[in-house]
């Protein structure tokens, strides 16, 4: 019964919380995700897998509230139990089905926005366990709202922190340190960018004369997150996809991040209505 | 004075009320109507009812029983066939199977079969009539993947032959399209569905919810870790289509899946229920098959006006004629000869009207259908806030891309022999999965024929 065995409270709106799940973890890659249900009414709520350990038999997820539904689960404690937890859902990252001739000679950067950080970290810690040279960009808001600054310390090469008001690194956005990064004459092969989707369609904008191949992960609505409702529609490079069996990642310079946001927003009015701000994808 | 060749009447929910609830349509007959429409039965010694059933129920005999106050043996007799009679009693297209081939239809109406398979279901559910557990175990683990009617009804017959049965489910509830697709106000999920779910769990079958086979664990991963020596696929055809027009991507445009998703599964009419719904002013839903009517009669009882928009006249409507005439009678608008071009949108991406054009019928095509063809110069705008596209549906590729040896057709539905045997040894599939989304029964009927081919080639493995 998918109990949660840790629970660490990152910052005052996101909860990591470490689930067991033994078929999950054993099947988990990164990139994917996974859905849980807090409670018996509760909503499907998909969520990136920010590690797994197969040999415990357990899942890390990391929720940020937003609202009903995501406000319930990060009042959940160790010792109890989610009502359903699927997955692994989604294709894995492209670079997991490389073969370490394949990696030769890549340099990657990865670039997080606020809970983006917790789905780039088990990317990160697989390439840098291949010996991949990776950079990483986080960045926040402010110093309180950062999260996984240690742990990604550990498994890359270089780490870079930004917040919006200068509370802690860079002042600044993301974009602004890829620019100076790429000024500064640091070459990359292939780059990944997690985050709000704004964030994700300025790094695109930003990255996009560079020619660097860039990656982004979207935080689509979704309900069953198996390809059956559709709900996770996205239009890449002109033709629909669904996020969740497509995805959730794609060529960045392909999507269509406008059309994410307004989609993304769909619910936003009944949500404030009836404080229900929880809605599915709006986890990051 | 009876009138042999009619049908008793069944009472239902009064059309301007059950439009504003979820609760059953149809009431479905007490004793003395069920016995009263039982005697119409002229139990014919060649019947043509039990030919045109796909599980083969003997109908003649639990209708005799039936007519004869043996409510017990009766449900005994279907039980012999069928694990959810409940649940076919209500949504079968009877009209074209079993009642279809019933000597009083050639003069007069049809024995109401449906409606007598459902009240002995319904009153063996009342008075708690569970099914027993094969006597006789072998211990041998078969798989079945989709909790759906094809992977419940293989499952009862392997349980029932002595089968060690898992079923693999990968939402959090079982019943596949029971759950998620037909709404409440047709099949009642928390008393119907899941009283038929526990009697196939009461002959032995185990049932795990939120595994993805494909993603969780593979076909391989069933073979080769968890010991299973035989895979029964019936994993239904889940993934929706769209009409590929400009702006289905806007705001307000759904699947029928998703609408009825929400609706059904996640129970989001409820006030109770945590995820949300959108509902419209004005609703349009495109198509007119029976998920078209149940995503209209779902958005007229939310609240919406609702239109059905659909390319062929109503004689062509590949809906049950029983949901057609709900529809309209509840108050729903036919919107027939009519095919969508495109969604316009406001300024904020949200749909605001569905631009159409009117067709006339052309020449049959490949299925003997005359064909629509638009008219040229029709083109006008059906005011809309929320659209509907309820097109049908193909099986998920989850599992056929994921194992090797397993061939798809074009559509990509599973090759299988009318057996159910696919192109990999031991794994066999039945339903939706192999033949694109058709009916509950049909798809059960492939559930029993493959499990009696899992039986015999597990005999002759060994």
């Amino acid at each position: 019964m998918y109990r949660i065995v840790t629970k660490k409270v990152l910052n005052p709106s996101v909860t990591l919380m470490e689930v067991e799940a033994p078929r999950l973890a054993a099947a988990a890659r990164c990139g994917q995700f996974l859905i849980v249900r807090a409670r018996e009414q509760g909503e499907r709520i998909p969520l990136t897998i920010s590690d797994f350990d197969r040999e415990k038999g357990t899942v890390t997820i990391c929720t940020q509230t937003v609202g009903a539904s995501t406000r319930i689960i990060n009042a959940m404690e160790e010792g109890d139990c989610f009502t359903d937890c699927v997955g692994p859902l989604g294709r894995p990252s492209e670079f997991t089905e490389w073969d370490d001739a394949r990696l030769e000679g890549e340099r990657f950067l990865f670039i997080a926005g606020g809970l983006g950080a917790a789905p780039v970290y088990p990317q990160v810690k697989y390439l840098h366990s291949k010996g991949v040279p990776v950079d990483v960009i986080i960045g926040a808001k402010n110093a309180g709202l950062l999260i996984f600054a240690e742990q990604m310390k550990a498994v890359c090469d270089n780490l870079y922190l930004c917040t919006d008001d200068g509370s802690l690194g860079e002042k600044g956005l993301v974009t602004g340190v890829v620019d100076r990064l790429l000024g500064e004459g640091k070459k990359y092969t292939q780059a990944v960018a997690i985050g709000p989707m704004i964030m994700m369609k300025y790094a695109t904008l930003g990255l996009k004369p560079s020619g660097i191949p860039l990656t982004v992960s979207l935080n689509t609505l979704m309900v069953d997150g198996t390809g059956m409702c559709g709900a996770c529609r996205v239009s890449v490079g002109g033709k629909t996809r669904f996020a969740c069996v497509d995805g959730p990642e794609f060529d960045a310079y392909e999507v269509d991040f406008d059309e994410a946001m307004r989609r993304q927003g769909l619910y936003r009015d009944l949500e404030m209505e009836a404080d229900h701000k929880c809605k599915i994808g709006r986890d990051r | 004075m009876m009138d042999r060749m009619k049908k008793i009447p069944v009472r239902e929910q009064e059309p301007e009320v059950r439009a504003r609830n979820f609760n059953e349509v149809c009431y479905g007959y007490d004793e003395l109507e069920a016995r009263a429409e039982a005697s119409r039965c002229l139990n014919c010694k060649n019947p043509g009812c039990v030919a045109h059933c796909p599980v083969s129920i003997k109908i003649p005999v639990f209708i005799k029983q039936l007519k004869d106050g043996d409510f017990t043996a009766a449900a005994a007799t279907i039980a012999e066939d069928s694990s959810l009679p409940a649940i076919c009693g209500r949504v079968c297209p009877q009209e074209t199977q079993c009642e279809s081939g019933c000597i009083l239809g050639v003069k007069g109406e049809a024995v109401s079969i449906g409606r007598l398979e459902r009240f002995v279901a319904d009153w063996s559910r009342g008075n708690g009539i569970r099914p027993e557990p094969a006597k006789l175990r072998n211990g041998r683990k078969v798989a079945v993947v989709g909790s759906g009617p094809a992977g419940l009804a293989c499952a009862s017959d392997l349980a029932r032959m002595g089968y060690d049965v898992t079923i693999f489910e990968m939402l959090h509830k079982a019943g596949g399209v029971l759950q998620y697709g037909i709404p409440e106000f047709r099949l009642p999920k928390d008393t119907v569905v899941a009283h038929e779910i526990e009697n196939v769990k009461a002959l032995g079958v185990k049932i795990e919810t939120n595994v993805v086979i494909g993603r969780t664990l593979t076909i391989d991963d069933l073979f080769d870790r968890e010991g299973f020596e035989a895979v029964f696929v019936g994993s239904g055809a889940g993934l929706p289509k769209f009409m590929g027009i400009p702006g289905e991507n806007l705001n307000g445009v759904f699947s029928a899946n998703e609408y009825l998703t929400r609706s059904n599964l996640m129970q989001a009419y409820s006030p109770e229920s945590d995820t949300p719904i959108r509902i419209g002013r004005k609703v349009a839903v495109v198509g007119g098959g029976n998920v078209a009517m149940d995503a209209a009669r779902t958005a007229l009882r939310l609240g919406s006006e609702v239109t059905i928009v659909y390319r062929r006249t109503e004689k062509e409507l590949p809906a049950r004629s029983e949901e057609v005439h709900h529809a309209l009678q509840e108050g729903i608008r036919f919107c027939m000869l009519t095919n969508p071009v495109e969604v316009l949108g406001d300024e904020k991406g949200c749909v605001k009207a569905l631009r159409c054009l009117k067709m006339t019928l052309g020449e049959p095509d490949a299925s003997g259908r005359r064909s629509p063809v638009p008219v040229s110069g029709s083109e006008f705008d059906l005011e809309a806030d929320l659209v509907i596209m309820a097109l049908g549906t193909s099986p998920n590729p989850l599992i056929s891309s994921t194992t090797g040896g397993l061939e798809t057709d074009r559509r990509g539905c599973l090759v299988a022999t009318p057996e159910g045997a696919t192109t990999r040894e031991g794994v066999f599939a039945g339903g939706d999965a192999v033949t694109g989304a058709a009916t509950v029964i049909l798809a059960m009927g492939a559930g029993r024929k493959a499990a009696a081919a899992m039986d015999e080639y597990l005999k002759n493995k060994r």
